[in-house]
């Protein structure tokens, strides 16, 4: 069945899952419902510890077994620990058919490979999966569907009981006996805990694991101690040099700096710029160089940022120690500044649900002003693919792309033209992970182009002087230098879905076929004798 | 060919010629002119390679209107003739030959290039030269340089070489440049052709490349040589005229239009004595302003 | 043309390609390996094919690693190949067999 932005969902997928096809972005709303909620075990004696001796001995107490799901969060990104720890014990215990149901996973979950291969883990639910293991997905050698959600979609699925989460497992860089966890402060700092809050509140079992512990009462706490069920210390549950790296230098690339200069001109032609507004940007070269010239549009005018959102940087962080900023918003922090900056008074943390929910009484990207996001690639009609490689490869995060580029007033995609010789402006995505009729503007470095349904940002920037060009103009540029790209072969098997954030079914993804080149018939010369 | 040989040059961006990534899209920058090298971004042993690279690029790349000029390998290497027949049978715009000291040098690429423009079918007189100029002997002899061919359309101050042959460096204070840019930009006025400033290789410094750049726009040379596309927008900033200059030049070529049609020779303008001596000047100033995009006027 | 010697040009740079050419069995055997063999692939193999057509190359093992490189630059590259693996760097047939 054809969903709203022209993906064919196949009815065998509708009928495992369930689930409907994508209808459109506010499909959902005023959409009533009965939150899930967890099996709680009550603490009503005063032994004062929650502590057990090893990871081991934690499953045990939490009645492990096969089929169940697991929690996990990823604010210690390349540098986590504890999806490893946690499953190479389950594995050791022999338990079979475990879905993961993490808020991502990445290059440092390498090791789960084997894990899927021999039916330890069949289900795994995440935002999105880069390296070996989304390459062993594709490859088909997962034995259930992958699920990839949004940051907003996760809470969705969770609150909603699509699915029920048996045991979470969070990593808390400081902890305290009975459970009070904080994002702040250890080794393994990663300033804030929103994804695992969700977690905590809805999971059976949590168990918290920390390399870190302090005197109770560790607070204030970011996961409260009515919460936890168990706390495990271990050795390290991050690899510090991989958690938060010293904040990016600015870039010296000059097609980021063309795409940050567009950028920062289209956001001050834009109505929505003016004292009070409020912005979300990205962690790449172009959207940080872009923050660091908007910050001087901003002084040079007198404006004011109300507040900043999202995964914070540094250069997020210098609007709030300048004073150009109210407040900011965090749910994770992408470098050492940044997690500094969470002590500051006017840094809030908020959990992934207030962040970006779209089922709960209304998420904090519904007032953003404006977001810049990028993508691998982008369609004529606006539509984006932030997680599957145009190689076919399951290789990235769907984050909180489809929840802010929903909510934004303005959203902003930054690509360059080409990825390598793949032009990222194409006649159809590979993958749609967000729906065109959200995104309002691509910016590259060869011309900007504004979604023709947003007249009134056209009209606002039409004598701005930025280079404007149709988006299939752009791809005609990017043809026209690259040649027309020809579609990936995909196999039959359907190995994981795009989930909208509202849960409907946005695409698929499929099983990866060797390359095969297409002429059978022999057109080299006839061999010669020598 | 007059008309190439005065198009407007305030970049001219160096790009190794060998490396497919570079020269695939530079005009997207927004540089006047492009100089594909040969010479000294290649490795010696990927002289050969180069010339293919370059010889696709011009054919097949669409440079978007920029200026395309090769810069070949010296005349005393065995690379040369081949750069200038691949070079012309891509059908570059021009020549830009490497440490130039004499007008002979000029005549016997001038030769060459005839020789290929023939050989490859490409119109004759097609292919414009510059001149770089990299030493003390080719700063002396810069008039007769500028003077050599018809073709030519420029030359070029080569700071490094010439520092060098001058037992001295580049200090980044311009010292060192001085006697060289001042011989080279009147030897090119003399002659009129055109006349292009080095390169600055401090990419850090900012304020010292724009300092630089001031000095010579102010000096009279009409572009600089760049080698990172970061360095652009400050030369065209400079080289824009300001928009006071662009109104007082209006106001200078209207009043002299009418002025001479009443016979009058000397009168004010904004309070200025203006006569008949400020009028090329105030063209120039129109015509660099229509250039560069900031002037939309009648003239 | 005859490959007279094996030879290389090129580099594993992205946007580059690296193309190593040796004297064939008797006919053109290709090797390709590319970042973008799923979308490009074909093209890739066409442009290589074409450009040994060209130059009348018949008898060759040819091995293209491939980073991602436009056409021109796989047309430079097999060019290069074949004529330094002949041995000839002047005088060469621009804009007839090298097109």
């Amino acid at each position: 069945m054809k969903n709203a932005v022209g993906r064919e969902i196949p009815e065998e997928i509708l009928k495992i899952t369930g689930k409907e096809v994508f209808h459109g972005v506010y499909y959902y709303d005023g959409y009533e419902y009965r939150k899930d909620g967890p099996k709680t075990r009550c603490v009503v004696n005063s032994d004062g510890s929650k502590l057990v001796k090893t990871i081991h001995e934690a499953l045990v107490k939490c009645e492990i077994r096969d089929g169940m799901t697991i929690g996990f969060h990823h604010h210690f990104r390349d540098g986590d620990l504890v999806v490893n720890m946690v499953m190479e014990e389950i594995h050791k215990m022999g338990i079979k058919n475990i879905t993961i149901c993490a808020s991502s996973l990445g290059k440092a979950h390498a090791g789960l490979v084997p894990y899927m291969e021999d039916g330890t883990i069949t289900g795994i639910q995440s935002s999105g999966v880069r390296g070996e293991i989304g390459k062993a997905i594709s490859e088909g050698k997962l034995k259930g569907l992958a699920v990839m959600r949004s940051h907003g979609g996760r809470v969705r699925a969770i609150e909603t009981g699509e699915v029920h989460l048996d045991i979470a497992f969070i990593g808390a860089p400081t902890c305290d006996d009975y459970g009070n966890c904080r994002g702040i402060g250890g080794k393994a700092d990663c300033g804030v805990l929103s994804y695992a809050m969700v977690d905590a509140d809805y999971a059976d079992r949590v168990v918290a694991i920390t390399d870190c512990l302090v005197p109770f009462p560790n607070f204030p706490a970011h996961i409260s101690m009515t919460k936890v069920d168990y706390v495990v210390v271990v050795d390290a549950i991050g690899d510090p040099k991989k958690i938060a790296t010293g904040a990016a230098k600015p870039t010296k690339d000059m097609r980021k700096l063309m795409m940050a200069d567009y950028c920062t001109r289209f956001v001050t032609s834009t109505p929505y710029f003016k004292d009070g507004f409020s912005y979300q940007t990205g962690v790449g070269g172009a959207s940080i160089a872009s923050t660091i010239s908007l910050a001087k549009i901003m002084k040079e005018r007198g404006i004011r940022m109300r507040f900043g959102v999202g995964g914070l940087t540094k250069p997020m962080c210098d609007l709030l120690d300048n004073n150009q900023v109210d407040v900011l918003l965090d749910t994770q922090d992408f470098d050492l500044d940044a997690v500094e900056s969470v002590k500051d008074i006017r840094h809030f943390r908020i959990s992934a649900g207030e962040y970006a929910d779209p089922f709960n009484k209304g998420a904090v990207v519904n007032k953003l002003d404006f977001v810049i996001l990028a993508a691998l690639e982008v369609d004529v009609n606006f539509n984006c693919n932030v997680v599957v490689g145009s190689d076919g490869v399951i290789t990235g995060a769907q984050g909180g792309h489809p929840d802010t580029a929903a909510g934004a007033k303005c959203t902003i995609v930054l690509t360059p033209l080409l990825q390598g010789r793949i032009p990222a402006i194409c006649t159809e995505v590979t993958t749609v992970t967000t729906p065109g009729e959200s995104v309002d503007v691509v910016i590259t470095e060869y011309g900007v182009a504004v979604n023709p349904l947003r007249k009134d940002l056209l009209e606002a920037v039409k004598n701005s002087g930025l280079p404007l060009k149709t988006i299939e103009e752009l791809r005609d540029l990017a043809y026209r230098i690259a040649g027309e790209p020809e579609k990936v072969e995909f196999g039959e098997r359907v190995v994981g879905i795009i989930e909208s954030r509202d849960g409907t079914i946005m695409d698929v993804v499929h099983q990866i076929k060797p390359f095969r080149f297409k002429e059978e018939k022999n057109i080299l010369p006839e061999p010669v004798h020598k | 060919m007059r008309d190439a040989k005065k198009r407007l040059r305030r970049t001219m961006m160096f790009l190794n010629a060998h490396k497919p990534g570079l020269i695939k899209d530079p005009y997207i920058y927004g540089a006047d002119s492009l100089m594909l090298d040969l010479e000294d971004a290649v490795a010696e042993n990927q002289k050969d390679a180069a010339r293919f690279s370059l010889f696709h690029a011009l054919r097949t790349i669409d440079y978007h209107g920029a200026e395309r000029i090769v810069r070949i390998n010296g005349l005393d290497t065995p690379f040369w003739k081949e750069d200038i027949r691949c070079a012309v049978a891509g059908g570059c715009d021009g020549i830009r030959i490497p440490k130039t000291e004499t007008a002979q040098d000029v005549k016997i690429v001038e030769q060459q290039i005839l020789k290929a423009e023939n050989e490859f079918g490409r119109p004759e007189n097609s292919t414009l030269i510059m001149a770089a100029i990299e030493s003390a002997r080719g700063v002396v002899k810069a008039l007769e340089i500028c003077e050599a061919s018809k073709r030519l359309f420029g030359i070029a101050l080569s700071g490094g070489d010439y520092t060098k042959d001058l037992h001295t460096h580049i200090t980044g204070t311009g010292i060192e440049l001085m006697g060289a840019r001042q011989q080279l930009v009147i030897a090119a006025r003399a002659a009129g052709v055109q006349c292009f400033d080095t390169v600055y290789t401090d990419l850090e410094n900012e304020e010292g490349f724009r300092e630089d750049v001031n000095t010579i726009h102010l000096m009279g040379f009409d572009g600089k040589s760049i080698i990172n596309p970061r360095q652009i927008r400050i030369v065209h900033e400079i080289f824009t005229p300001k928009e006071k200059e662009i109104i007082f030049a209006e106001k200078v070529v209207r009043e002299i239009d009418s002025k001479k049609a009443q016979g009058i020779g000397v009168f004010t303008v904004d309070g200025k004595m203006i006569d008949i001596a400020f009028y090329d000047g105030a063209k120039r100033i129109i015509e660099l302003a229509k250039a560069s995009g900031v002037y939309e006027g009648e003239l | 043309m005859e490959i007279e010697k094996a030879a290389v040009a090129g580099t594993l740079e992205s946007s580059d390609c690296m193309v190593t050419v040796e004297d064939g069995d008797g006919n053109i055997d290709l090797v390709l390996e590319s970042t973008v063999i799923h979308q490009y692939g074909n093209q890739i193999r066409h442009v290589v094919l074409d450009t040994l057509e060209s130059l009348g190359v018949q008898n060759v093992k040819i091995k293209v690693v491939d980073k991602g490189a436009l056409d021109c630059t796989i047309r430079a590259r097999v060019e290069a190949a074949v004529y330094r693996s002949a041995g000839q760097s002047e005088q060469l047939p621009w804009g007839g067999a090298i097109r």
